[in-house]
């Protein structure tokens, strides 16, 4: 009996978090089937919240892994757009479009190791420091395009197009990406000597840095691993739409925080949940959709973000304080 | 006679302060040195410099008789060294498990983590040291235990890595009795099993009872060392203690 108990406690304090958003999730589904159920049955509404859902899922994961390592990134919205623009530059310029997925991922780990190597090295506080590189980095882009988009429809007839976007039975081919990223970053973040290493260090670096661990080493790759999360939503939305924006990824950046949090990862570090980040996008690119397909007019939109923000943090708190 | 581990006039300074001046230690196969000294004299700073937690800024560190460079943790715990630090060097948040296999994870090809083989071995641990409430098994978060508990979860690290030097620093510093008593058993076991232990302590009575061999520090410095063959009480390393402190 009591070894079930800890059986339990253990499977709790392991899953609490991820299975409260699932629950969180659950109920928001509920209310709208209630409160809308014909907007509900309609197919073209989660039509339009599975093309969302990739992108802010490539941004939040490896939000997780950075904010369980006890640091947060700002910069993402704007590597989200850097890596966009050297993708379109380049396919622009007649190079090859698989060639120029590879190089933008890669500028999205470079401006990664680069923000992390900063922060890291200069001790500095995450967040301020990536709030100036978010604002540099989308100078850097306004000025390099003068505020102009760029269009590329010649991605369209390369292979890569129907491979990563293209359309598989009526559902998009990101989606399919975006199961397999979940489905390696779970595995990364809790089976694998890296996620671990994460978790040992935003809980207590002093400890991690005593038994051997390259604390700042670990950092550094998670900031590059947000890097290259963004730089694959970039480019995934600019193949989707054809057209690189230079103001693109910025809506994001509150939307993929906020899936962070309200998916049931701590601000305070050393515990995450991928499962629980993954309802948590669930949940805002519902509620992103679901308000107008519900008939409301759009300005609710951000007063119920808000409010699904603040209860699920309330509901979180239940899983207790942080523990040292 | 080898050393497993050897300080040569290690130097280790913070800004303008001397927190080590040429202290010198070496450590032998089997016995069980204790280092004593006053606050500030210098405890930490040695420890954490022999495990690599610090670089040393002048002296050299011999590994059973070689020159070792770039010294760091990892290094030290490499070598065989594993350290019970004062503060337990644990991460709360994390189960049991993760941490006795904390920077040192038993690993499949490409880095993924042996967990069932872990969880096995973490559980055959905390039995091995005594953990008896059936509340708390391998994955149960150290969050969730007493100090006492927390220590033995330190001490089943040092056990598992198999260490020839196991440091203690401050081990029975806000034990009960008998979790104090564990620690010493603790620490003849690893001596009967021919591996070494230095033990530091604030006080002297335990460090007394369990050392074979007594290292004072004041200041910095290595004043004076001591065997416990030449002495017979712990009033009388007391004394010397403090005359050795007094005149130096």
């Amino acid at each position: 009996m009591s070894n079930n108990n800890s059986y339990l406690s253990n499977y709790f304090h392991r899953n609490g978090r991820a299975l409260g958003s699932i629950g969180y999730f659950v109920l928001l589904m509920v209310i709208f089937l209630i409160g809308a159920p014909e907007a509900w049955i309609r197919p073209n509404l989660h039509q339009s919240v599975f093309v969302m859902m990739p992108t802010l899922i490539f941004l939040t994961i490896p939000l997780v892994f950075l904010v369980a390592s006890g640091e947060i990134d700002l910069s993402f919205a704007s590597t989200y757009a850097v890596a966009a623009y050297v993708f379109a530059l380049l396919v622009k310029n007649g190079v090859d479009p698989a060639i120029c997925f590879v190089l933008g991922v890669f500028t999205g780990a470079a401006i990664g190791a680069l923000v992390g190597t900063l922060i890291v090295v200069f001790r500095l506080s995450s967040l301020v420091a990536s709030l100036g590189v978010l604002f540099l980095l989308r100078g850097v882009i306004l000025l390099l395009t003068n505020s102009r988009s760029i269009t590329i429809m010649e991605v369209e007839n390369h292979w890569i197009y129907p491979l990563l976007v293209g359309n598989f039975y009526g559902f998009p081919m990101q989606i399919f990406w975006a199961a397999i990223f979940v489905i390696f970053c779970y595995y990364f973040f809790n089976k694998h000597v890296f996620g671990i290493h994460i978790q040992h260090v935003g809980d207590n670096s002093v400890s991690a840095e005593q038994m051997g661990i390259n604390v700042n080493a670990v950092k550094i790759k998670a900031f590059m691993f947000v890097g290259i999360g963004s730089a694959i939503g970039g480019i995934f939305t600019t193949m989707i739409t054809y057209t690189f924006f230079p103001t693109q990824g910025f809506g994001y950046l509150l939307l993929a925080l906020a899936a962070v949090f309200v998916g049931g990862t701590p601000y305070w570090g050393g515990l995450g949940t991928i499962i629980g980040a993954v309802f948590g996008v669930g949940i805002i690119a519902y509620m992103e959709i679901g308000i107008i397909a519900i008939g409301w007019s759009g300005e609710w939109r951000q007063f119920f973000n808000g409010l699904i923000i603040l209860l699920a943090l309330l509901g979180h708190r239940l899983h207790g304080e942080r523990v040292r | 006679m080898e050393y497993i581990i050897e300080l040569d006039k290690v130097t280790k300074r913070f800004g303008g302060i001397t927190a080590l001046n040429k202290a010198s230690l070496k450590v032998t196969k089997g016995e069980v040195v204790g280092l004593i000294g006053d606050n500030g004299a210098g405890k930490s700073t040695l420890i954490k410099t022999l495990v690599g937690v610090y670089s040393p800024d002048e002296g050299n560190i011999l590994i059973r008789g070689k020159k070792v460079n770039a010294w760091n943790a990892l290094k030290a715990r490499e070598s065989g060294i594993e350290t019970v630090f004062q503060d337990r060097a644990l991460t709360p948040q994390q189960s049991i498990v993760k941490n006795i296999f904390m920077g040192k994870e038993l690993r499949y090809p490409f880095g993924f983590i042996k967990e069932k083989e872990q969880i096995f071995e973490a559980n055959r641990l905390i039995r091995e040291i005594g953990f008896t409430s059936k509340l708390i098994n391998a994955e149960s978060p150290v969050g969730n235990l007493s100090g006492g508990e927390r220590q033995g979860v330190a001490i089943a690290r040092a056990i598992y890595n198999k260490a020839e030097l196991i440091v203690l620093d401050e081990p029975t510093n806000n034990l009960s009795l008998n979790e104090t008593q564990k620690v010493f058993d603790f620490v003849l076991n690893v001596k009967k099993s021919n591996r070494s232990v230095l033990f530091i302590g604030h006080n002297i009575y335990h460090v007394y009872d369990i050392s074979d061999r007594f290292v004072i520090l004041d200041r910095g410095e290595v004043v004076h060392q001591i065997n416990k063959n030449d002495i017979s009480t712990p009033e009388e390393l007391m004394k010397i203690m403090r005359d050795t402190i007094r005149t130096h």
